[in-house]
């Protein structure tokens, strides 16, 4: 870590020569090649995993079927594999993610963040504070609504597992449900989060937490207003709310080079992404709008007087939305598992699909560290003043020119 | 739960649309323990009422058990955020009794360790501001960084990073080591060039305006009648720096402009400050290029010192304000009875009438602009 234009002599001063910062950067990038490049080309090799999918499910089929077993068997597996995929997905990725924005959040801040456990740049940290997280004891305040305490955490994350549910994680065939009303599903049910939020804010017997549940209720009704109809012109042009079709009519491209992704499309493309980016990060409660939580004023907010894994269920259900509102971000916009070029085909659909999200999880939590925190009005009056009336012209004119095309 | 007077009646009556909240001791924007009692109708604070004295560790009535020497390192302790400025008024007492002479050499290692002193309680104001507005990656940039340097800079000097006790009765403590200077100069450049990352990261920035352009404004009048001074007093249009107006120490010989701001909203408290960084880096200039050779001590007895009865008041310009000290001397080996007038406690009390009208989040942007030290304001 740079301290200055001079080097700082004393005990405890680090070494920090040139040589050592340089052999430094070396080494950690030789460990990083050799992680990830032989999990690139074994990617590569194995492909699209749906396929090896179907196979073993053929094959257990007819293997039950062989032995006369009863054949609900089959589509229980197709019931219950993607589930188990989905529940894993949503226990490890908050895990990576946090780790992801606390380097993130480290160097922005010129410093550098967890380096110790897991040896290699601190990779098993947040393993470390889950393990903490589990240990701790769980506390419910005097006169806390024991129930209302209780069960908040539980409504705030159980919505956040069910959306995942139509997402397509990687090309139309990895959805785990094939939902004809995916985005209005993933929509609706997103939206539920906010009663854990209001209970918590309800039950904790704490006014810090009661002004955090009602500042949080507030900013996300309003807020899933813009960001809706944001997402309509999106639906109009792809004529479908199932996730996966309106990902495959992004595939290809313009003049051979562009790709057909909705955010480039001309001016309607541009409008619905920048609003859509806004008012997700105003869903998930970040700064510049993490009014619900506000350190500064509330303490924490609706949380807290939550401890232990109740906490950590809140915090999961942050990151899980957070990481949704990216999948979202890139299906709808960025043409999920759809290759930046054609000749980058070779490419699993799911690595294009990750890499996009996580490039907007970046974006996310490059917004976080650098912008100060809006006041509660003045929040709403940036949703209902500018991004509203942004968002319905930008529907207008959306269909405006969707007429003209079909002329 | 609640010691003391009830806030309840010190605060009329709370109405059945109003609640309570208690701001502190334990919250994270109070800079310290101190306590804010707000009468709150939704969000907007329709009372206040402030409780002190978490802090209180009677500093002034230690000072009378102790010879004038032993008193210095108490000063530290006072506003830990700028020590070198509060050794440097209680010496400036002490001195006043005494009427010794000061060797050149040991006033402009005051101006220099006084200044850059000034930056680094400034640059905690501006980190920590940035914290309470929702911001916190200045205060890494601001804390982390560039106050990391200052008080490396202290710590080569005199040994200490917070509690320097450098300052001393008739000079100071140490002479600077090889190169130091050189290091300073750096840091000086080092500071101007991080004032343009400041500005873009912070000062300008849309949110950081809205939130607090307009909000917090103190008057003009309000500000003199409260007997606000330093920075809060400058960002109200009151062109009052005692640097300026009442020359202490080498101040004269220096050329700068005091920092003022007309609106006296929590914006331009916030620029004052940020303006005063760039008058302290121009300050510093010139003091390190006049920097002469000689004594850094001066005729001081280091035992037994016995200032004559009689009384004296000296004040310099703290990084808060008005950092004043007043001893009443009865001839003994400690002083009979002193009094600190501590800027923080003085401008903390207007808050009170300020928070009238304001929102949650104002409260802390105002609490923040003020820029207040618990432990001079409880002393």
């Amino acid at each position: 870590m740079a301290r200055g234009p001079w080097t700082v002599t004393g005990p405890w001063a680090p070494s920090q020569s040139a040589e050592s910062i340089r052999r430094r950067y070396i080494s950690s990038a030789l460990v990083l090649a050799a992680f990830l490049l032989p999990l690139f080309v074994l990617t590569i090799l194995v492909g699209e995993p749906d396929k090896y999918f179907h196979q073993a499910h053929g094959f257990v089929t007819q293997w039950v079927a062989n032995k006369g077993g009863p054949d609900w068997i089959g589509s229980a597996i197709l019931i219950a594999v993607p589930c188990m995929v989905v529940l894993t997905l949503i226990q490890v990725l908050p895990i990576f993610l946090v780790w992801w924005e606390m380097k993130i959040a480290a160097h922005i801040q010129v410093r550098l963040g967890p380096m110790r456990v897991g040896r290699f740049h601190g990779v098993l940290q947040t393993i470390a504070d889950g393990i903490k997280l589990l240990l701790k004891e769980d506390l419910v305040p005097a006169g806390a609504d024991r129930w209302v305490h209780f069960v908040a955490p539980i409504v705030a994350v159980a919505p956040a597992l069910v959306c995942f549910a139509p997402i397509p994680l990687g090309h139309a065939g990895l959805a785990p449900v094939g939902l004809d009303v995916g985005l209005l599903f993933v929509l609706g049910v997103s939206g539920l989060s906010v009663i854990g939020l209001l209970m918590a804010g309800w039950g904790s017997n704490n006014k810090y937490s009661m002004l955090g549940g009602l500042r949080a209720a507030a900013q996300v009704v309003s807020y899933e207003i813009p960001r809706v109809i944001s997402l309509l012109p999106v639906v109009m042009w792809a004529g479908s709310l199932q996730l996966g079709e309106i990902m495959m009519k992004q595939s290809g491209a313009w003049a051979g080079f562009l790709p057909k992704w909705f955010i480039f499309y001309p001016i309607v493309g541009q409008i619905s992404f920048i609003i859509y980016l806004i008012s997700s990060i105003a869903e998930t409660n970040r700064t510049p709008f993490d009014i619900a939580e506000a350190e500064s004023e509330l303490t924490s907010g609706f949380h807290t007087e939550y401890s232990g894994m109740k906490w950590a269920m809140f915090f999961m259900a942050e990151y899980a939305y957070m990481f949704l509102a990216c999948a979202l971000g890139a299906v709808l916009f960025l043409g999920g598992g759809n290759p930046l070029h054609s000749s980058l085909g070779f490419i699993p659909s799911y690595v294009w699909f990750f890499g996009k999200t996580f490039f907007l999880a970046f974006l996310f939590i490059w917004i976080r560290w650098t912008y100060p925190r809006l006041r509660v009005d003045r929040l709403m009056e940036f949703c209902w003043k500018f991004l509203l009336p942004w968002s319905l012209a930008n529907v207008a004119v959306a269909g405006f020119l969707f007429l003209l095309r079909m002329r | 739960m609640l010691s003391g007077p009830s806030f309840e009646t010190k605060m009329e009556r709370v109405s059945e649309t109003e609640m309570l909240l208690n701001m502190g001791p334990q919250h994270p924007s109070t800079h310290g323990v101190l306590r804010v009692v707000l009468k709150l109708d939704g969000e907007v604070v329709t009372g206040a009422a402030m409780d002190l004295g978490y802090l209180h560790r009677g500093v002034e009535k230690l000072a009378e058990n102790r010879t004038y020497g032993q008193f210095t390192i108490l000063t530290d302790r006072d506003d830990y955020l700028c020590a070198m400025l509060n050794n440097w008024s209680y010496a400036l007492a002490v001195e006043k009794l005494l009427k010794v002479e000061i060797p050149q050499r040991a006033e402009y290692l005051r101006v220099i360790v006084g200044e850059l002193n000034r930056i680094a309680s400034h640059l905690l104001f501006i980190g920590t501001f940035g914290i309470d507005i929702g911001a916190f990656t200045p205060f890494l940039y601001a804390f982390g960084r560039e106050r990391e340097m200052i008080l490396d800079l202290f710590e080569q000097l005199c040994g200490a990073r917070i509690t320097y006790n450098y300052v001393r009765i008739g000079g100071v403590s140490n002479d600077v080591p090889d190169g130091w200077v050189e290091k300073a100069r750096k840091f000086v450049a080092h500071m101007r060039n991080c004032l343009k990352e400041y500005d873009d990261l912070l000062s300008y920035n849309p949110i950081f305006m809205d939130r607090t352009k307009g909000i917090g404004v103190l008057k003009k009048e309000m500000a003199i009648s409260y007997g606000v001074t330093g920075p809060n007093l400058r960002a109200s249009g009151v062109p009052m720096d005692l640097r300026k107006d009442a020359p202490y120490g080498i101040y004269s010989k220096f050329q700068f402009t005091a920092a003022v701001r007309q609106n006296g909203d929590c914006w331009d408290r916030y620029m004052v400050r940020r303006d005063e960084i760039a008058e302290s880096c121009s300050i510093l200039d010139q003091a390190l290029e006049g920097l002469v050779a000689g004594e850094i001590m001066g005729k001081v007895p280091k035992a037994n010192l016995r200032p004559p009865a009689g009384e004296s008041y000296a004040q310099l310009e703290g990084a808060r304000g008005v950092l004043g000290v007043y001893i009443v001397s009865d001839g003994g080996l400690s002083p009979y009875r002193l009094h600190l007038r501590a800027p923080s406690f003085i401008n903390l009390a207007m808050l009170q009438d300020m928070l009238k009208g304001w929102k949650v989040a104002d409260v802390v942007a105002i609490l923040g602009s003020i820029d207040i030290v618990l432990g001079e304001v409880d002393r």
